[in-house]
């Protein structure tokens, strides 16, 4: 997503130190590191499993539970679209499909060019604006194809 | 000066209200005109949204839904003075959706800056805790027992027995956790309270706290609602600098603080268990009581687990009293709730009423019937593991009791509209799909069962084998419901089986030559 850094060794390490002081701080440092450098990498859950004192593998249990946390990177742009039932009343998974295929795309996968990712989400509380969207945090309502079409040609331009 | 109100709800947002914002400043200043913008919560009237809101002698005149195209006709309407345009609704507090309203737990909701304690306090807020300060933490769960409030995330646990409990362990340190990871489909209004009114969520878990001897609240709240986390951070900030949290909460002796922890998209952790095991930082596998969380919750401590809403309703019950709180409601459903008319509806948003109407009066009359004009033919009540009610029970008292009678629950709130499109037979599966997807895994009927009901139902949908697939998947959601130790493999057959037994038709599609279309 926009605004992500490359790995760097040291930011990671602050970010960490900087969470360590708080009651259980392994959700909290998860977002940090995803939030600095776009996606949880190996060397990131390296990094973090030494300093919580938990093995690797513990550490990719806790982060492959979440649907939120990443471990491939995504692209640069971030849509995520809501499958759940108020999205659904209005249509939201024919939308969702046509778009996906006038995209190449399936859910969960990155363009070619890695200017989107799209995600599926279950509900963003925008119900009564069905079918809802966030585009890189930003929330939409009453998503159509014209709407998504748009955003996916600025995901290409910026 | 002129006071304009622009929500910075999310809903608004997502219908263009940054944009109405930029516009609206624009306009004024080419035009010379001085206006003060505050960005309040949202009504919940939401189909007007964004709506503007102007401050005039008259009182707060509104025009919605607006886009930033309309604002230079606005201007020339004169709307700074409550000037007519075709998005003037006229003042807000007499809209008939507004007006009909008992709001209690909302009551500020919309109304005010969330973020101006001044505003906060001015409107009544505050006053609940000083109440509780006053009669102490016995009197205070003794007043919250009486308003007969319940649990508003689902369950519908009384709240007071819950705190009852806590304050009995007498233990040297226990946890209030908030529980605002809302998931339902169809739901918002713990969302609404941040963002519209997160100090008396602060208020309500500082309440709690001081009732039940806790010095530290957490809020677990859901990582779809990036906006709620921002105006909620903020808040605790600015209620940390004036004390209303802290070592000496109001100059009491009473300490307490609160810390805001947001999810990662994992909708069991609005299972009261699997968030504990979150915020310990794990895998948010369900755990199995007893022992319940109010004995060993949070790091083994006795914990405290309410919903937003739950939090959120202490104050005005501490403050105006339990018996004018229970004074809302039917039966056992004591007190107001907030219904959110969400999906294929015409009038969508946040109602807050005594329990008591009918369901068709709630989607009907209230909601306008569907967004596209056909007619409606079913609501989900209760998110997604909630039943789907066809129109021939729309006399259904919107009441826990009634509710739970037809194997259906209120839950927290959620109604979803549907219109004589949808295909309940594709939403069975898709309830059995979403369980699949977002179960924790700990208990096998529903990790596994899930599975195989996508599977079956499909094959339903397919025409394969249908009396024989369709025995077993009433088979399946039996097993589910009693072998499973959470709300969610324990309570998907409501939406799977209400579907099959109310909507029949829709599950012999395939058997069904003439349906060929």
């Amino acid at each position: 997503m926009s605004g992500a850094v490359p790995w760097n060794e040291a930011r990671a390490h602050e970010i960490i130190t900087a969470h360590l002081g708080l009651e259980c701080p392994v959700l909290p440092v998860l977002h940090a590191l995803q939030k600095e450098f776009g996606y949880l990498s190996a060397e990131a859950i390296s990094l973090l499993a030494k300093a919580l004192n938990i093995s690797r593998a513990e550490m990719y249990g806790v982060i492959t539970f979440y649907d939120h946390f990443r471990i491939e990177p995504p692209g640069r742009h971030e849509l995520k679209l809501c499958r759940a039932e108020a999205c659904r009343s209005m249509g939201s998974e024919k939308v969702a499909r046509e778009f996906l295929d006038s995209q190449h795309l399936d859910w969960r996968q990155t363009a070619a060019d890695n200017s989107l990712t799209v995600d599926a989400v279950y509900c963003l509380g925008l119900c009564a604006h069905s079918p809802a969207a966030l585009y890189d945090g930003d929330p939409i309502g009453r998503v159509d194809a014209p709407k998504l079409a748009a955003l996916a040609q600025e995901a290409k331009s910026a | 000066m002129t006071k304009i109100f622009v929500p910075r709800d999310m809903a608004a947002l997502a219908m263009g209200a940054e944009r109405v914002v930029a516009a609206i400043e624009k306009e004024a200043s080419a035009r010379g005109e001085s206006v003060q913008i505050v960005r309040n919560g949202s009504r919940g009237l939401l189909w007007l949204e964004p709506l503007i809101e102007v401050v005039t002698p008259q009182g707060r005149i509104g025009y919605g839904p607006a886009a930033a195209a309309h604002v230079p006709s606005l201007f020339d309407a004169g709307f700074l003075t409550g000037g007519a345009h075709a998005l003037c609704i006229g003042k807000v507090e007499d809209h008939p959706w507004w007006a009909r309203q008992n709001r209690v737990t909302f009551a500020r909701v919309g109304v005010i800056d969330p973020l101006s304690l001044e505003d906060w306090t001015a409107h009544g807020g505050g006053r609940g805790l000083a109440r509780a300060f006053e009669v102490g933490p016995a009197a205070t769960i003794e007043e919250v027992t009486k308003s007969g409030l319940r649990g508003r995330g689902g369950a519908a646990f009384p709240t007071g027995a819950k705190w009852k409990r806590i304050a009995a362990t007498k233990a040297p340190q226990c946890y209030v956790v908030c529980n605002a990871d809302e998931g339902d489909s169809g739901t918002y209004a713990d969302r609404m309270i941040m963002e519209g009114d997160p100090f008396t969520l602060i208020e309500g878990m500082t309440i709690c706290g001081f009732a039940n001897g806790a010095s530290k609240g957490f809020v677990y709240l859901c990582c779809e609602y990036p906006q709620a986390a921002d105006v909620f951070s903020k808040a605790l900030e600015i209620a940390r600098a004036a004390d209303w949290l802290g070592k000496n909460v109001r100059g009491s002796d009473f300490g307490f603080d609160i810390e805001l922890r947001v999810g990662a998209g994992a909708y069991v952790c609005g299972e009261r268990t699997s968030l504990l095991e979150s915020l310990e930082g794990k895998r948010a596998v369900v755990r199995v009581t007893p022992p319940a969380p109010s004995l060993v919750g949070l790091f083994g401590r006795p914990t405290v687990v309410n919903n937003v809403m739950s939090l959120a309703s202490v104050p005005v019950i501490m403050d105006k009293g339990g018996d004018y709180y229970a004074g809302f409601g039917m039966g056992r459903s004591r007190g107001a709730m907030a219904m959110q008319i969400s999906g294929n509806v015409k009038y969508g948003g946040l109602f807050e009423a005594g329990f008591g109407l009918t369901l068709g009066e709630i989607v009907n009359d209230i909601g306008g019937g569907t967004f596209t004009g056909r007619p409606v033919r079913a609501v989900q009540c209760g998110g997604p593991c909630g039943a789907y009610f066809p129109t021939s029970l729309f006399d259904t008292p919107y009441d826990y009791e009634a509710f739970a009678a037809l194997n259906a629950m209120v839950g927290h709130g959620g109604l979803v509209v549907f219109d004589d499109s949808v295909d309940l037979a594709q939403m069975a599966r898709a309830s059995m799909e979403f369980c699949a997807l977002e179960s924790c895994g700990k208990c096998t009927p529903c990790r596994v069962g899930s599975i195989r009901g996508v599977e079956t139902i499909g094959k339903i949908i397919a025409g394969v084998d249908v009396d024989a697939n369709i025995a077993l998947v009433e088979d399946l959601c039996e097993t589910m419901k009693l072998g499973s130790l959470c709300g969610l493999g324990g309570a998907i057959h409501m939406p799977i089986l209400s579907a099959l037994h109310l909507f029949p038709e829709d599950f012999r599609k395939a058997a069904l030559p003439a349906a060929a279309e």
